[in-house]
């Protein structure tokens, strides 16, 4: 009994990290807790956690800094991208941000900077404060899921730190982002 | 030491003693010897819809100098575009005092004025420097000057020279003396330099791995402010030419950027987020105290520039639905809104006489230089390039220099209000962006 269940749960953690390396499948909320809902490749369900066999209890355990550069693990994605002329937050990153804001709940000690970035068309200083408003609205979604104000500062690299160097609509895209900086990386 | 010595019959010069000695003071304060090189190169690519024809005779005794003087005249007068240089050579032996002058040798080569002068050595290692601007017709002394130089000192007075020309015979300040700050981006470093208005003596006062930008002369040109990313975020500096000593003033939890002098000296205008969003607040110069929030909105408020009166602040601010300049009393008060064409006007401007601002103004994917007068509204755009930014007047209010692209290279441009004169100038080795054109020497 005892192997079909380790054997069972293995399968579930392999199954839980294949999703997370997927890019806009994440369900975070998949965890332990939810009873009777299949997981995991068709075929494996997942067994309730019984504290009678002996076996731990799977819960959600906060994870530790080395999730930050886990590249199985979502935190270790950083950046959210924008529309034009815009800061809203798109629902394929609400995944993303939800992860960050949870780190960032579990470990009260911790803090990141939000460095905003626009596209390199207008006035550079009109584009600090486009990418500011990026790195606010990312701040804000993460406050509102259980971060602390101080532990997120918001900043602005505007138009001159860009990733993609042509001068093209997919660079211009690639630099509308905002990228999450641990303190200490 | 440097002194004028008045020795015009018709000019009306007031006697300037100080000016030239605080000029010379501070370049020479800078660094060891300016280089002999332009960094920056300068072309006319436009010339005025006027031009005085002037000819520019070489000097007695200046052939042997290190620093010739009258090819420094003679290039600041023809790259102002109001001047079209005329032959002044193949003349045996050349004049160097009024009563040498033929005028009517001077009248059919085209020319209406005649700059005459020479260069001594003195017994103490220094040159006398003396001139006479001549008018051709009239056949009498427009100004003439004396000056007391030493060999690093040539330049400047040449310079100065220019500037006396170009105010007898156009009106305005000469700019031939004053000094621009820019950024160059070579590689991976961003350099912040100062060189004289003509791209010489271009001197590194601050270097960085990361990006600097904004850079703002101080009213009086012993200070610049600008925003560096070296902390990875944007922190407001300001820099002492003097001494090459820098601080943060503005450090604040967020973003800060944007700098901008108010013209007593005393106050930064600068754009902070610690309370959320861009917005636009006063601080003093040397960062201490508590900042003071001049605009109130949700929306972004950035680029304050002050009115040379200090009594306006134009920002760009897209409370509105899009970024367009607005003004407001500098002491605090309701914006109005100024632009009212397209949907993206930024980086305003004043003129030094306060009675227009300059501006980016994006027509159709274009980004272009423009200027609106303050009065009617009436809005000229003056460049046509793909993606001009950064306009910055001169101290005279004639040219607008700003910051362009040729062939995916970053050059500044500069253009005459009436959008006739055009130069365009170069770096050897990097990007150039973010110019700021420094005051009058004091």
């Amino acid at each position: 009994m005892n192997r079909i269940l380790t054997a069972t749960v293995v399968l579930f953690l392999l199954a839980l990290a294949g999703c997370a390396a997927t890019p806009t499948a994440e369900q975070p909320g998949a965890a332990v807790e939810d009873r009777g809902k299949p997981v995991g490749p068709p075929g494996v369900v997942a067994a309730k956690p019984k504290p009678d066999t002996g076996a731990k209890p799977l819960v959600e355990k906060p994870l530790g800094a080395a999730a930050l550069r886990d590249p199985g693990n979502i935190l270790s994605r950083r950046s959210v991208y924008f529309d034009f002329d815009s800061n809203l937050v798109k629902d394929e990153f609400r995944p993303l941000v939800t992860a960050h804001a949870r780190y960032l709940q579990q470990n009260p000690g911790a803090k990141m900077r939000i460095e905003g970035h626009a596209d390199e068309r207008g006035s550079r200083e009109y584009n600090i404060a486009l990418g500011q408003r990026r790195s606010e609205a990312v701040k804000q979604m993460m406050q509102l899921l259980g971060a602390r104000p101080d532990q997120v500062e918001p900043v602005s690299f505007g138009e001159e730190k860009p990733k993609a160097a042509g001068h093209d609509e997919a660079s211009w895209a690639e630099n509308r982002r905002g990228d999450i900086v641990y303190q200490g990386e | 030491m440097i002194k004028e010595f008045v020795g015009a019959t018709s000019g009306k010069f007031p006697g300037r003693p100080h000016r030239l000695l605080r000029a010379v003071a501070f370049l020479i304060s800078l660094a060891a010897l300016p280089a002999a090189h332009a960094a920056l190169t300068i072309e006319i690519v436009g010339t005025g819809a006027t031009q005085l024809p002037i000819a520019v005779v070489p000097f007695r005794a200046e052939a042997g100098l290190a620093q010739p003087v009258t090819p420094v005249i003679a290039s600041d007068l023809a790259r102002s575009g109001l001047f079209r240089m005329v032959d002044s050579g193949g003349l045996n032996p050349p004049p160097y005092e009024p009563q040498d002058l033929n005028y009517s040798n001077w009248r059919a080569r085209g020319a209406d004025a005649v700059v005459i002068g020479s260069v001594a050595p003195l017994s103490d290692g220094r040159y006398d420097v003396r001139f006479r601007l001549m008018d051709v017709a009239r056949q009498v002394q427009l100004a003439g000057f004396a000056y007391t130089a030493n060999a690093s000192q040539l330049r400047l007075t040449a310079h100065r020279i220019a500037d006396v020309i170009y105010e007898m015979l156009t009106s305005g300040k000469g700019v031939f003396s004053t000094r621009i700050a820019y950024i160059v981006k070579k590689g991976k470093r961003y350099e912040l330099q100062v060189a004289d208005a003509d791209g010489y003596g271009a001197q590194t006062v601050r270097w960085s791995d990361e990006p600097i930008l904004s850079p703002s002369w101080s009213p009086d040109g012993t200070r610049l402010a600008y925003v560096s990313l070296e902390q990875k975020k944007p922190v407001v500096y300001v820099q002492s030419l003097m001494t090459g000593q820098y601080q943060a003033v503005a450090n604040y939890w967020g973003s800060n950027s944007a700098p901008t002098w108010s013209p007593d000296g005393r106050t930064l205008a600068v754009v902070l987020s610690k309370d959320g969003g861009s917005q636009i607040y006063f601080i003093n110069t040397d960062g201490k105290g508590q900042p003071r929030r001049m605009t109130f909105s949700s929306a972004i408020d950035t680029e304050p520039n002050f009115s040379p009166d200090g009594e306006l602040m134009l920002f760009t601010s897209d409370r509105g639905g899009s970024p367009q300049i607005y003004g407001m009393p500098a002491a605090g008060g309701d914006p109005r809104r100024l632009t009212f064409e397209g949907s993206y006007n930024v980086t305003p401007r004043f003129s030094p006489d306060g009675k227009s601002f300059t501006f980016i103004q994006r027509n159709g994917g274009r980004f272009n230089v423009a200027v609106q007068d303050m009065t009617t509204r009436q809005v000229q755009v003056l460049t046509d390039g793909a993606i001009d930014e950064s306009p910055s007047f001169a101290p005279n209010g004639r040219m607008i220099l700003y910051a362009t692209e040729v062939r995916g290279r970053g050059v500044l441009s500069a253009v005459s209000s009436d959008g006739r004169v055009k130069q365009r100038l170069t770096e050897d080795a990097g990007d150039v962006r973010e110019p700021a054109w420094g005051p009058f020497p004091k």
